[in-house]
């Protein structure tokens, strides 16, 4: 069974690689590029995996979830800009999927115990826009 | 791996009949849906791609996923009656199970012109017809364009 709890946090980033050219990253990264950032309303949704257990009849308690999804993500990252203020974003550049992937790494050790494990973490740039990241495998959902 | 979804949307009218079916059979199956002058939808489409991260710390370069499915799909499709604009609806009911292939098929056969290396993949497409409504295809179940959407089992 998946449980998922959705989480909010607003965020400035530019993506831009430092061994580019102004033109190339400008070219690969379009408006992502403009050296003085730009944000979103990003929306966070993680799903872990797991069954009820027999006495509270819960995966884990969502109150609980919230809690690490605000301590491991939302307090570090909102209202930041994250190239200056969240690493690893100082040195890898801040994508959807970068974004998926070290929201992914800050939160596993704290859900994957014996009685469940992280699934999938989404991430919505924009609500058009969004990426799931399930770990290094495939994603099977 | 990293799975990409992108949102779209595009307005088009359709009506559902079946040839192989009487008038009052239509009626019964499709009823307000088999109305003579067909009526019209706000569709979402999501085309999601998978793939490894790329040097630039992408998976997947949205804007050309962009062109690729305005080309092949908002542009033929927007603001079109489904049954008589597009053929690939000239012998093939357009429900939304069968747009979903339709769509699904196109991207397919045009994957390689957008995205010529061995990622990203084509993962789904999934539409919504109204928000309660919603139809998603995987590119393995979709059969190249010579076979009638309403063909695959």
């Amino acid at each position: 069974m998946l449980i998922t709890r959705k989480v909010e946090f607003s965020a400035s980033h530019v993506c831009r690689l430092p061994q580019l050219s102004e033109q190339e990253n400008r070219e690969l990264f379009g408006l992502a590029a403009n050296p003085h950032g730009h944000g979103h309303n990003y929306v966070l949704e993680v799903s872990l995996e797991g069954q009820p257990d027999a006495v509270t009849g819960m995966v884990l308690d969502l109150k609980e979830l919230k809690e690490i999804l605000m301590r491991h993500v939302v307090e570090p990252y909102d209202h930041r800009f994250l190239n200056y203020e969240v690493p690893p974003f100082d040195h890898v550049v801040p994508t959807t999927e970068n974004i998926a992937r070290d929201i992914w790494q800050r939160l596993e050790p704290h859900l994957t115990d014996s009685r469940r494990r992280l699934h999938t973490v989404r991430v919505y740039e924009t609500p058009d826009l969004y990426v799931d990241y399930c770990g290094e495998g495939p994603c099977s959902a | 791996m990293f799975r990409v979804t992108r949102r779209y949307r595009f307005a088009a009218s359709h009506r559902l009949h079946s040839a192989r079916l009487s008038d009052e059979e239509n009626q019964r199956l499709y009823g307000k849906c088999n109305n003579p002058y067909g009526h019209g939808h706000n569709y979402e489409v999501e085309v999601s791609a998978r793939g490894p991260l790329d040097a630039s710390g992408r998976a997947v370069d949205v804007e050309r996923l962009d062109e690729l499915v305005k080309r092949h799909v908002l542009e033929p499709f927007g603001h079109c009656n489904l049954n008589a604009d597009v053929n690939s609806f000239e012998c093939v009911v357009p429900t939304s199970e069968n747009l979903a292939v339709e769509i699904c098929r196109r991207l397919k056969e045009n994957w390689s012109g957008a995205f010529p290396g061995e990622w990203p993949k084509l993962d789904r497409v999934r539409i919504a017809e109204t928000a309660r409504n919603i139809f998603e295809v995987k590119p393995f179940e979709v059969k190249p364009f010579e076979v009638k959407a309403h063909e695959i089992e």
